[in-house]
């Protein structure tokens, strides 16, 4: 694993996970809006057209409940696309082909076919986009039987779960915080895969276990330091899987510390953090617990284009700080 | 539903605390984040604001009665909200019953009511963590008294928790609290008077600082101090300390200890009081209390004012580093810093070279301790510079007269001079 120390961004490890996909095997194809000559909305796809030509690295119209049943519809046949949102937002516009059809098909055809389609969604706030390209979605896909749905939060885990993506049989969406795309972080060379999921434990701690998903982590693993220095142990998981859940690693986490709080950038109603404490609730891990579960999610309103208020409708540090040394301290 | 008034835990071990003032009576209307009332511990004073607005009813919290912490000392009903009788208390009363005899005060748990509800389990607050332990350990969870929010019994709690446990407050350092301060001082407002307005900032008083304030009052005019002086060279006992701290045993990695010269100081001032076991002493009415054990609270100063914790039978290797740490963090436990013999002020670190302190009944005396300081020292008739700590002994002169005082601080700087002594 460790042969290669060399540092990629989150987003130039993404183009180099399509790439190794589609030097491997030739019915990875890539689709979307402006993702082969303009290289993408955020240049993730960049100058793969170059590479692997137009037929591999198609642009498709501005409509992404067409382009989406062309992928869906390309994947039954035989191939296996990878699909750009250019905002997570407009996955509202494909529900018809994720929900209905993606989704289902394996079920309703008896298991006759799948669809190997990979979604991507550049997803969350703090880029001043604005309500309608801002939003952070998991959880409506989430819901959904049929579907996997990921949120990588490192350049490493964004490669490898994306190889794994490609790899499955199955529908599986993928969430990428905007905010991740420049974050820089080792990456090993060649070929490999992330499980889908796996949550990955990248802090251990015995006063409080913190589930954090994507850009959440980071902000998590920044307030266990600090609370660090307070003589507080904080366990971060990073869930990275939505869906399928991984019950065994958070329940075991939570038998460990006894208290849990959820840290997600989606809205907090209904949202990741309300399954996970429900899962909780409902698992041995009940009779461990020796605080109420906290969540910290999404205000309940639409991301403000105000910058200030933008950054206060999600939560932030401090916010997480204050939280997890109140939840130690007994004070909630 | 009426909105719980809790009274909140202010303090780390804190199990009970005291309302010392309601600032709302019954059936009175109330704004959220109004001062309810001020609850009162050994260390500290807090204004508790009110959780809702609305109608303040069913005040159960009595001023100067020791309560659980977490229980309900009210409710606030929402205007126009029916009621409908006193709502049932949800955690154990704790009445305190003072005893006239010993003036100590007695807290009685009367888990009573609780032990009634017991059979309705749904009624205790208490995690699931703490539910299971206590069915795992046989505990009634009614009886554990919650140190969460409302009360709510947490793991720790049930850890904590001794059944049948009678738990009662120490009385080592009360007094009689019925001194009052002459009336002939200025009120409040002739004093601000002599100020122009807006030239000064009013900060209101902690308990800590009314309670100072209260006893140094009650000492200085109740008790007739009585001061002698005394020159200590400290060269031997610099040297004796660098050469203890040098030879000290190596535990995983670290020296085992390293003695300060405050360490030693406490040491020779215990063992000076078992020299002279006639000042180590209280006084009381009815008799003298002579003291078998010597025992020496050390002045510990901490943010808005000081606190002594007490270090037990002259030990050399003393606590006070850690004591004089979780002093400065208010993490001392009761017995820690109640109690004690005499009492040592040390104002050393600062320069200062001498002063007098205030003697803290019901100890008997004080020693003020300065400055080791370069000085010249006639000897013969020779000049020489030694280090010389200059202390003040400050007596309760009802137990401890001029000639015993100075006997006492001579035998004081016999161990400071010759601090080989010490060690036997």
């Amino acid at each position: 694993m460790d042969t290669a120390v060399r540092e990629l961004s989150y987003s130039q490890a993404i183009q180099e996970a399509m790439a190794i996909a589609m030097e491997a095997d030739e019915r990875v194809i890539l689709m979307g809006e402006d993702i082969g000559v303009y290289g993408g909305a955020f240049q993730v796809t960049g100058d793969l057209i170059d590479r692997f030509g137009p037929d591999r690295v198609m642009d498709t119209p501005i409509s992404e409940l067409g382009g989406a049943g062309v992928a869906v519809g390309a994947a039954v046949t035989g191939l296996r696309p990878v699909f750009e949102f250019q905002f997570s937002d407009f996955a509202a516009l494909a529900m018809e082909q994720i929900v209905n059809q993606a989704a289902k098909m394996r079920y309703m055809l008896g298991g006759a076919v799948s669809v190997p389609v990979v979604m991507r969604f550049p997803a969350g706030s703090g880029t001043g986009a604005a309500a309608q390209h801002s939003q952070s979605i998991e959880a409506w896909l989430g819901h959904v039987p049929g579907l996997k749905v990921i949120q990588p939060a490192t350049p490493h885990d964004v490669k490898g779960m994306l190889l794994a993506a490609v790899a499955d049989p199955d529908p599986v969406m993928i969430f990428e915080h905007k905010l991740l795309y420049k974050m820089k972080g080792p990456v090993p060379e060649g070929y490999y895969t992330v499980p889908i999921g796996k949550a990955d434990v990248r802090r251990t701690g015995r006063d409080l276990t913190i589930v954090a998903t994507s850009i959440m982590v980071h902000k998590a693993l920044e307030a266990a330091e600090t609370l660090a220095a307070e003589g507080l142990d904080i366990e971060v998981v990073d869930l990275r899987t939505v869906r399928p859940m991984d019950r065994e690693t958070i329940i075991a986490s939570v038998k460990k510390t006894s208290k849990l709080m959820c840290v997600y950038e989606g809205v907090k109603t209904l949202g990741v953090g309300a399954e996970l404490s429900a899962m909780i609730a409902e698992s041995e891990a009940f009779d461990y617990l020796d605080a109420p579960i906290i969540r910290l999610g999404g205000s309940e309103t639409p991301i403000p284009y105000n910058p200030e208020l933008e950054k206060a409708a999600v939560p932030q540090v401090p916010g997480i700080i204050s939280a997890a040394r109140d939840l130690i301290n007994g004070v909630r | 539903m009426p909105v719980e008034v809790i009274l909140p835990k202010v303090d780390m071990d804190m199990a009970t605390g005291r309302i010392s003032k309601w600032f709302f009576g019954n059936e009175t209307a109330v704004k959220k984040g109004d001062v309810l009332f001020e609850i009162e511990t050994d260390k500290a004073a807090m204004e508790i604001d009110a959780p809702a607005s609305g109608i303040l009813r069913d005040i159960t919290g009595g001023e100067g009665v020791d309560i659980p912490v977490g229980s309900a000392v009210a409710w606030i009903y929402e205007e126009g909200e029916a009621y409908a009788g006193a709502p049932a208390a949800q955690t154990a009363v704790v009445a305190a019953i003072p005893d006239t005899a010993t003036g100590a005060v007695t807290i009685v748990s009367q888990p009573s009511q609780v032990a009634a509800g017991a059979a309705e389990v749904g009624k205790v607050r208490a995690t699931p963590l703490a539910r299971r332990l206590a069915s795992d350990g046989g505990i009634d969870l009614s009886a554990v008294i919650g140190s969460g929010p409302h009360g709510r019994v947490t793991r720790a709690d049930v850890a904590g928790h001794r059944p049948a446990e009678n738990r009662s407050s120490t009385a080592g350092s009360a007094i009689c609290a019925s001194a009052k301060p002459g009336s002939s001082a200025p009120s409040d407002e002739q004093v601000r008077k002599l100020f122009a307005e807006g030239s000064y900032e009013l900060v209101a008083h902690s308990n800590m600082r009314r309670t100072i304030a209260r006893r140094l009052v009650e000492a200085k005019s109740t008790v007739p101090h009585f001061y002698v002086t005394l020159d200590c060279n400290i060269d031997a006992l610099l040297k004796l300390r660098a050469e203890l701290n040098a030879s000290a045993p190596i535990v995983d990695g670290k020296a085992d200890f390293k003695l300060s010269v405050n360490d030693m100081v406490i040491r020779a001032y215990a063992l000076a009081l078992r020299a002279v076991p006639d000042a180590n002493v209280s006084w009381t009415d009815e008799g003298l209390l002579k003291h078998r054990n010597a025992d020496i609270g050390v002045a510990v100063s901490v943010p808005g004012g000081l606190i002594t914790p007490i270090v037990r039978n002259a030990q050399i290797k003393s606590e006070m580093k850690d004591l004089g740490a979780r002093a400065r963090d208010g993490k001392l436990k009761t017995d820690e810093y109640q109690g004690g013999t005499a009492a040592i002020s040390n104002l050393g670190m600062f320069g200062v070279r001498e002063f007098a302190a205030i003697v803290n009944p019901p100890h008997a005396t004080i020693l003020a301790v300065g400055a080791g300081e370069r000085r010249p020292v006639v000897s013969g008739d020779n000049v020489t510079v030694s280090t010389v700590m200059t202390v003040t002994l400050s007596t309760d002169h009802r137990a401890v007269d001029g000639a015993l005082a100075a006997e006492l601080l001579g035998t004081f700087r016999s161990y400071i001079e010759r601090p080989m002594l010490m060690l036997v």
